[in-house]
């Protein structure tokens, strides 16, 4: 379970998360739904200790994120695969390379590590794609190659940072598909950050809404879509103050 | 008035521990060499390999211009054998590791800052991080180290060169013989001079690897931050190259 207590983070003068309060129950994919720039990204920093929070604390299974030491960090890292919102793919080394850099800090033989590359290109339709260079892939497959990267090392958890951003509703709904599939083939906890509510309805077993730095509403993705709240309203509804 | 001088110390205090921290992180990911030991090697080549054209260009010509030069002041004066020994002494004192120094500044130390800068800004060096590898062992150590060991190798054969190209110089244009120069050369010589031009150019790879990384590694934006580390890194480093020239010349040369 990955539990956010009370979670207070500033950049200079802009206060970006004020008591932020959350948790995430295994086995589910919870989606966080805000505007741009309130501070999704920075909530799935601090789990993987990116970030450190002025007050308050991350806990992954117990574990206070912000006072583990380098290894017990490696080590926890390894159980959490990030899905970055532009891949964030090495540029210099082709797609099977970018996929097998994870594996090789785990105690794997190189045959082992191809296989496993091989596995998660097949899982987002990629097989054949290895050899390629990230610069020679569409946006769409980028993000492929990217959640392939973080399923290869069969974590527990996978925190996804706006999936579809950028993507035409096609490849975008492929994107949703994809995360559906690894949750049920692979069992893993999810947590999404996106303001695309149509995926946010897909993917999601439950959504909670960041306003002003905390949660401002949780609840099943039947419960948000029915609430009155007008805050959560007008978000999901797109409509312009 | 004061208030500007207060902030401006505290900035460098600042920078000087900002410095200090990113040089002891380096140290403590030494032993990962597990993780920078192959990366290490692709650094190397391209420090040092893909360095050479434009370093043995630079030599060549540098050696062909102090021997016309020295010609030009000993006239009537020095006997010309002597252009032997200042060609021989400034390219392995002074202009082999500085020249060098200052082309590689733009080249390495730019290229690396532009590269790191932009895998800050796009979150690879994020991703890294998520993918449990240091950044300083994965991406810092293999580049210093590689900056450290080749730049005396480049300045080496860069030193060869222009020695060789001032010999061609006196036999060609200056009628010099070969005898002559040789005998200049050896004037004077001491293998000091030879240390002390390979050890000042290990410094220099050292503080031209170290603040292309640094640099990079604090990138901020986008396009723009990226094109401004790389400038920086360049200015950093050849000002510190600068300093360190008449530091190690103050220090050892005395």
């Amino acid at each position: 379970m990955i539990r956010l207590a009370d979670l207070w983070k500033a950049f200079g003068k802009q206060q970006v998360l004020a008591g932020l309060t959350l948790e995430v129950e295994d086995g589910e994919t919870l989606v966080l739904i805000g505007y741009s720039g309130s501070g999704k990204s920075v909530v799935l920093k601090h789990i993987v200790g990116l970030l450190v929070p002025d007050r308050g604390e991350v806990f992954v299974d117990d574990r206070a994120v912000s006072t583990l030491e380098r290894p017990a960090l490696n080590a926890l890292r390894a159980e959490i695969g990030y899905v970055f919102q532009f891949a964030a793919l090495f540029d210099s080394m082709t797609v099977a390379d970018n996929i097998a850099l994870g594996l090789r800090r785990r105690d794997l033989s190189e045959d082992e590590i191809g296989e496993r590359v091989g596995e998660a290109l097949a899982v987002v339709d990629l097989t054949g794609a290895g050899e390629r260079y990230p610069a020679e892939l569409s946006g769409g497959m980028r993000k492929r190659v990217g959640i392939a990267r973080a399923i290869a090392l069969r974590p527990r958890y996978i925190l996804y940072d706006e999936p579809t951003t950028g993507l035409d509703p096609v490849t975008a709904a492929v994107i949703d598909r994809l995360i559906v599939r690894t949750r049920e083939r692979f069992g893993v906890t999810g947590l999404v950050v996106t303001h695309d509510m149509r995926s946010a309805y897909t993917v999601g077993d439950r959504m909670a809404m960041l306003y002003e730095g905390r949660i401002h509403q949780v609840g099943t993705v039947a419960e948000m879509r029915e609430t009155s709240d007008p805050v959560v309203r007008q978000f999901i509804e797109g409509r312009p103050t | 008035m004061i208030e500007r001088i207060g902030a401006k110390t505290a900035d460098l205090i600042e920078a000087v521990g900002r410095w200090g921290l990113f040089t002891g992180d380096m140290v403590r990911a030494l032993p990962d060499a597990s993780t920078w030991s192959r990366e290490a090697l692709v650094q190397m080549r391209r420090i040092g390999v893909d360095s050479l054209p434009v370093v043995l260009f630079i030599a060549a010509f540098t050696g062909v211009v102090l021997a016309l030069q020295a010609s030009y002041t000993f006239t009537g004066t020095v006997p010309l054998y002597f252009v032997g020994t200042l060609v021989g002494k400034t390219m392995m004192l002074e202009l082999g590791p500085v020249l060098v120094g200052l082309a590689l500044a733009g080249r390495v130390g730019g290229s690396m800052a532009a590269e790191l800068g932009t895998m800050k800004v796009t979150e690879q060096v994020d991703a890294l991080e998520t993918l449990a590898y240091d950044p300083q062992s994965f991406l810092v150590v293999p580049r210093v180290l590689a900056g450290t060991i080749m730049f005396p190798l480049v300045v080496a054969l860069a030193m060869l060169v222009g020695i060789a190209t001032g010999w061609v110089t006196s036999l060609w244009l200056l009628h010099l013989s070969t005898a002559e120069f040789v005998k200049g050369l050896k004037q004077f010589y001491e293998f000091k001079d030879t240390w002390f031009g390979l050890f000042k150019s290990g410094t220099f790879g050292f503080t031209i690897t170290l603040v292309g990384c640094m640099v990079g590694l604090s990138t901020r934006g986008g396009a723009e931050g990226v094109g401004r580390s790389a400038t920086r890194a360049v200015v950093y480093a050849a000002v510190l190259i600068l300093v360190l020239d008449a530091f190690w010349a103050a220090v050892l040369l005395r």
